[in-house]
Order: C-alpha cells, then structure tokens, then sequence
C-alpha cells in the first residue's frame, strides 16, 4: 500500500494534501487579517467589517448547498426517468 | 469605405457551404479562413445603418454597426475560428459546416437594423443549432435535438407575434429600445427570453447540450443565449423585469448545477446562471450594467468555451459523461486541466482573470443604483459560482478519486484552441483596458482597487472551504433532477395519453352502439326483403307479386298524384 502510494502522483500523495490544506488555511487566515492594513471601504456599512467577505462566501455556500440538498429529496430521480437512458452516444 | 461593406454573415454563410462542397485541406482551410474573415469584415462595419434594402413596405437594415454590437460579433467570430480549431480534426463535417450557419446567424443577429432581419437570423440559428445537436448522434440526441427544436420553434413564433404587432402598431421595424408595457414589446421579450433559458423554460438548454459531441457542444454554449442577451441590451435596456429575472437564473443556475452528476450538464446550468448575471445587468440598464452585461457576455463566451472543450477533451478520450465515472484524470491530461481550471477559475471570476474584471462591473452597477438586496445575492452568486463550477467541475473530473483511468490528452488542435482560449481569459483579467475600450459605454472604474481584490478573496477562499467541508453532502448520484420541463414532458404527456386513451374508448363504445344499430336496421331489412333458407315465407318486399297488383297499385299512385295536384 504504501509503495503504492508513493508510486502515485505526488500531488495525490496524502503528505502532499496535507500540506496543500496547511497553505490553504494559512491562504485563509492572511485575506482575513489583511483586512487589518487594506481596509475595505464597503458600499453598504456591513459590508467593510472584519471577516465579513469571509462569513458571507462561507454562509451562502452553506445555505446554498443545504438547499440543493433539500430540493434534491424533491426532484431526484433515476437517470431511466424519461425512458432513455443516459449513455453517451457511440459514435462519438 | 470605398466600397459598399460586406455583411460578415455572408463569409461564415459561405463558408458553411463551402465546408460541405470541398473535402481534405480545402475544407479545414476553410474552417479556419472562414470565420478570420468575417472577424476582418466585423471591424469594416461602420457606425449606423450601412445597407438598407426596400422589401415591400419595410426599409429592411441588414447591416447596422454600433460598438456593441462590433463587439458581440467579435466574440462570436472568435468563437467560430477557435472552435473551428478545435473540433476541424474531430467533428464531423456537417457539424462544421452547420457550426457556421449557426454562427452566421448569430453575427446576422449583431448586425440586424431591423425586426425582420433579426427575426431571419434568429431563425437561422435555431435551425442549425439544432442539426449541431443531432450531430451527437444515437438516439438521446435526436430526442432532444426534437425537444431542443420544438421550443425554439416556439420561441420564434411568439417572437414572430411581437414583431408583426409592432410593425402594424408603430409602423416602425427598427432595433431600438422599448419597455414590455404592451402586448407587442411583451412577445418579443418573451421570444428573446426563450432563447436566453429564462425560467420557466431553462430547462431546454441543459437537456440538449449535454447530448450534443464533444466538439458540438462548444459551439453551443457561445451563440444562442449571448444573442438574446445583445438582443436584450439593444431592444431592453432598462427593464426592470429583467433583475428578478437574472436573479431567478443566476440561483436556477447554481443549485441545479449542485444537483447535476452530468459533467457537460453541470457547464450547461452555470451558462444560466451566467446569463442572469447578463440578464440582471441589462435590467438595471444605467450605463456602467450594460458595459458590464456586454464585457461580461465576451468574456464568458470565452472561458465558458474553454470550459466546455476541457470537458469535450475529456468526453472525446474517455467516451464517459459522469463525474461518477471519472476523477484522477490530472494525472495523465496535466494540460486539460490546467486549462480547465484556468476556465473555472475564470467563471468564478477570481482575481487575474476575466470574469474578476467584467462581474464586478455588474456588481459595481448594482452598488451605484444603491441596489443592496441585488448586490448581495449578486456577491452570494459568485461565491455559488465559485461552489458549483470553479471548483465542483475540476475537483470531480480531474481530481477527486483515482478512477484508475489514464487516457491520452488532447489532441494537438484541442490543445491549440484550449491555449489560445486560457489566454485570453488571463490577458483579459490582467490587462482589462483592452476590452473596456471597446465597450458601450465610457469606463471609469477600476477592477484592482486592492480593498475590492481582498474582498472578493475572502469570499471566494472560504466558499473553497465550504466546498471542502461540506462535501460529503454533495456526493454524486447516478440521478436527474426533475425541472419545469417535466410539466410538458410528463404531465402534458400524460394528459395527452390520458384523453387519447378516453377519446378511444368513447369512439369504441360508439363503434359498438353504431354496429348494434346497424345490426338492428339489418335485421329489419331482413326481415321485409328476404325469403327465410327453407322458402317457405318471405319479406313484403321479397314476394312475388302478380301483375294486377302492380298495375293496381300505379293506378292508385296516379290518381293521388293528380289528386294532389288539383288541390
């Protein structure tokens, strides 16, 4: 297994995805606390507060995948729904 | 000029015919010259109204040049030659040579001083697109070629209301602006919108995109919603609709997208969502939105191309549609998904890239009209464009897992067009001012005032992280999602089936009551004109009468006659 793993693509190597998530991280705390020396003017008062990009990015994806989440329960259906099924042409 | 100027429509129209006339080099010579052409003879176009023709009582403009609409015909130009290099080695030729007429129609469209030329172009386009569709071959493509084909179709009908209206009301056919205050105005916009996937009918372009080939569906996913966004801006400017509208489109968009397994299909619900962005702008109408709806539909002609050949690539090499079925793919197309991501990034509108410098022009509109509630969800959008496109679509097709696929990258002309694409999409968000020239309207803004950058790195870095996070609520599923589409493909179907169904059991039941009538009459007759088997009685009508009864009966006849007529 770990052979296997080392043979493998170093960006698929778990060491190598660790550390992109430590930059990542890292990536997110900087925009926030840059916001410290660019202050961000805002065009509606809430929209210059610490973080408030951060929060908004993170709350709308939030609502917006639990909702696709919910709709999905509703409008899910087998891929044979409409009777065709849906392989790819042949003859492509 | 010197001389009368050409309409570009005609090279790429020629070149449609010429692609199907020649063969070899000839014909990939063509596929390439073509559309150079017509990109030459879209900058000859002058300012107002350069052709007119009289056709019956109409002053038809088949040539009208305005910096937008230079601009939308660039783009579709430079669409046709670089998705001409795509596909010339992979596509079949009657997908090129329509890919032209197609594109032909939509730079007709650019350039239409009036309704009717509009209304022909128009035409032309849903056409050939369709014959684009049923280029993916089998059976799904032709199904939804029809389903594709019956709604514009459609479309073009109740646009064809519009424009008949108008012409009778105002006597006037010119492209010019009007408000949807009238039935006339309100059909054109209803035509336009059809073709720009509004609700409620959005769903016909991510039901036939998807079915299209690999090369096909780049050409698709450039001409006809952008033509009704122009078409929006030279005839709606200002509507106020239209920002319910796109934001109806920009969120459609997004969630569908989320629910989608079909990687061509996730790109065809974030052209929606892009096209409200579009569609919002053009609602809001002041001088900086459409700048901003005309900038942002030239650079999403080109990442969404980009995009939609990083996904043809990977269809084209591995004959797979899922992202179930995919993942891992980097490992053996590094440049595919180099310029996948650049396109995704690109959509997401992350800084250094051409959706960063043309969204925020959008955004920047609302914020001027002191729009707050369209300037958020406009900001929750891109962050959503982000989730749903930048990062959903590379991350399940060349990430993810290791599928244990390893097909070759593209081939060298798929490459070609791919590199071109990615630097534009780069140069573009580098360089703004090279687009912002050419635009409506004067710009006075500026894309990299450093507060806007960090702002919109905050929110498209965390929406990664929700993506990250929340992933395991998004795992793929072998499924569809049901749209308003089903109203008609199901429902009315059903309904349809439904009273064919009764229709045949009342015409059943009246077949059978005829056939006892008629078997009574027979009866009947039977009974007065036929001698029984064994001929011993027979009908009234059946004896044999003598003579004299006969003779008596005209006798009697002949008296009451004349009888009758002395009264």
């Amino acid at each position: 297994m770990n052979k296997k793993e080392q043979r493998d693509h170093w960006l698929a190597r778990p060491a190598t995805v660790k550390r992109i998530w430590r930059v990542f991280v890292a990536l997110l705390a900087l925009t926030v606390l840059a916001q410290l020396a660019v202050s961000i003017k805002g065009y509606f008062g809430l929209d210059g507060w610490l973080g408030f990009g951060a929060a908004f990015g993170f709350l709308s994806c939030l609502v917006m995948v639990l909702f696709a989440k919910g709709l999905g329960y509703l409008l899910k259906r087998r891929e044979d729904y409409y009777g065709g099924k849906e392989e790819p042409a042949d003859d492509v | 000029m010197m001389f009368e100027p050409i309409p570009p429509a005609l090279a790429l129209l020629l070149g449609g015919a010429l692609i199907g006339i020649l063969r070899g080099h000839a014909r990939s010579a063509i596929v390439l010259l073509a559309p150079l052409a017509t990109l030459w003879l879209v900058w000859q176009v002058p300012d107002g109204v350069a052709l007119d023709i009289k056709f019956l009582d109409y002053r038809i403009e088949p040539l009208e040049g305005s910096p937008v609409r230079r601009l939308f015909a660039t783009a579709f130009a430079l669409m046709a030659l670089v998705g001409g290099l795509f596909a010339y080695r992979q596509a079949k030729w009657h997908e090129l040579a329509a890919a032209h007429i197609y594109a032909a129609g939509a730079i007709g469209v650019c350039f239409a001083g009036d309704l009717i030329t509009l209304f022909i172009f128009w035409e032309l386009m849903a056409l050939f697109s369709t014959v684009v569709v049923w280029c993916g071959g089998g059976p799904a493509a032709r199904a939804a070629g029809i389903r594709y084909v019956i709604m514009h179709l459609l479309g073009g009908v109740i646009l064809k209301v519009g424009i008949e209206g108008i012409a009778v009301h105002t006597g006037s056919i010119d492209v010019q602006p009007m408000l949807a205050s009238n039935f006339d105005a309100a059909m054109i916009l209803i035509g336009i919108l059809i073709n720009a996937a509004a609700p409620p009918v959005s769903a016909w372009l991510s039901d036939s995109y998807p079915e299209s080939s690999p090369t096909g569906s780049v050409f698709l996913s450039a001409f006809t919603t952008k033509t009704a966004v122009l078409a929006l801006i030279l005839l709606f400017p200002g509507e106020p609709l239209l920002i319910g509208i796109g934001l109806f489109m920009v969120m459609y968009g997004i969630i569908y997208a989320l629910l989608e397994n079909n990687i061509r299909r996730i790109l065809a619900f974030s052209i929606v969502n892009q096209v409200g962005f579009m569609v919002c702008a053009v609602g809001i109408g002041t001088e900086m939105a459409i700048n901003g709806a005309a900038a942002h539909a030239f650079a999403h002609i080109i990442y969404k191309a980009l995009l939609f050949m990083s996904a043809g690539v990977v269809v084209y090499r591995t004959g797979l549609n899922r992202c179930s079925d995919v993942g891992g793919l980097f490992r053996t197309m590094p440049l595919t998904a180099i310029c996948g991501i650049v396109g995704a990034l690109a959509i997401s509108g992350f800084p250094l890239t051409s959706g960063f410098t043309t969204k925020t022009l959008i955004s920047q509109a609302a914020a001027n009209e002191a729009m707050v509630l369209v300037y958020f969800l406009l900001a929750a959008a891109s962050a959503g464009v982000f989730l749903h496109a930048g990062i959903k679509f590379p991350w399940f097709v060349f990430f993810q897992r290791d599928s244990g696929l390893r097909p070759k990258d593209a081939p060298w002309n798929m490459a070609a067009a791919m590199l071109v694409f990615a630097f534009l999409c780069v140069l573009l968000g580098v360089a703004p001012e090279l687009l912002y020239r050419f635009l409506p309207y004067p710009v006075d803004y500026e894309a990299y005032a450093p507060d806007k950058v960090l702002f919109y790195l905050q929110l498209l870095l965390f929406s990664g992280l929700a993506f990250f996070l929340f992933l395991p609520l998004m795992r793929r599923t072998r499924t569809i999602s049901l749209d308003a589409d089903w109203l008609w493909r199901v429902l009315l179907s059903g309904v349809a089936r439904g009273a064919y169904g009764a229709l045949g059991w009342i015409g059943a039941r009246l077949a059978k009551a005829l056939m006892r009538i008629g078997n009574r009459l027979r009866a009947v007759a039977a009974r007065h004109m036929s001698t029984s088997p064994d001929g011993r009685r027979s009908g009234v009508f059946a004896r044999a009468w003598p003579i004299g009864t006969t003779a008596l009966w005209i006798a009697i006849l002949l008296t009451s006659y004349v009888f009758v007529y002395y009264l």
